[in-house]
């Protein structure tokens, strides 16, 4: 299970956007690419302005696309962004798959050492 | 399978795995709060793990290297956050210099281990894990991985017959 190489430059952007909790949330909600910036900046306490300011952000980091859906512009989340954080999450899994079977046979050895 | 359930969280960077083993919670604090018996699955097969300073009080540092199949020996670290033994274990997992200060460089793991009992003689361990970023998750992967990490399956029959031998 080898790490597979990452553009410097691409884990930057990637990290920088998801450093933010609403840039996280946009991404949750915008996982459903239904709805618009506007409609996005609904759901926050903030000015349009600064909801379409996280979005651009996100959609220089790769993390979301704007798409047209009918008359509409929709904010769409970029599966291949989050996929790199998904794989880097599957190696930890391993990772500690590997640790707990480890750790289940020593119990169960101690118990056969018990008896 | 041990491991009962696992959840990743792509956005926030979070892993939990949920495990149960057929043991008190004593017995599975015990794999954490014994070094020997701590080196004995830290590490990946190829990596083994020596812990050379071991302390779960909060406050404390614990020390550790691996060592690789080149002979490479990268250290790592513990700051215990919160201890209640045997229910609850929070540390922060840096990367440690030649010197075992920590490596400011590498962003630290927040861990989070929650152990209790579910019947008798039978625990569930929870193990959460909150990664500072991508970037980071790659250089700690760096430290301490092989391939086929998963195939552990000869080390865990070599165990098991060394304890068989060494019991008294």
């Amino acid at each position: 299970m080898q790490v597979m190489p990452l553009q410097p430059a691409t884990i930057d952007r990637v990290l920088g956007a998801l450093a933010d909790q609403t840039r996280r949330d946009i991404l949750r909600r915008a996982m459903a690419g239904q709805e618009g910036v506007a409609e996005l900046a609904s759901h926050y306490a903030m000015s349009f302005a600064a909801v379409q300011k996280h979005v651009a952000i996100l959609e220089g980091a790769g993390l979301v696309s704007k798409e047209r859906s009918g008359r509409r512009k929709v904010v769409r989340t970029e599966m291949e962004g989050l996929r790199v954080a998904q794989r880097l999450l599957d190696q930890y899994e391993a990772l500690w798959r590997g640790r707990i079977d480890r750790m289940t046979s020593l119990i169960e050895a101690t118990k056969e050492t018990d008896a | 399978m041990t491991v009962t359930a696992v959840r990743k969280d792509p956005v926030n960077l979070t892993l939990t795995l949920t495990a149960e083993f057929d043991a008190t919670p004593e017995r599975v604090w015990e794999l954490w709060s014994d070094p020997r018996q701590l080196e004995r699955w830290w590490g990946p097969p190829m990596y083994p793990a020596t812990f050379t300073r071991h302390d779960l009080a909060v406050g404390s540092r614990v020390n550790y290297y691996m060592t690789g199949p080149e002979g490479d020996q990268p250290r790592g670290y513990w700051d215990i956050l919160e201890a209640e033994p045997p229910r609850r274990l929070a540390f922060r997992d840096g990367i440690a210099n030649e010197d075992w200060s920590a490596n400011a460089d590498f962003p630290r793991i927040d861990d989070v281990v929650t152990i209790e009992a579910i019947g008798p003689g039978r625990t569930r361990m929870e193990f959460q894990a909150h990664y500072p970023s991508t970037a980071a998750m790659e250089q700690y992967l760096a430290m301490g991985m092989e391939p086929g990490l998963t195939e552990a399956v000869g080390q865990i029959d070599a165990i098991l017959a060394e304890d068989a031998v060494g019991a008294r």
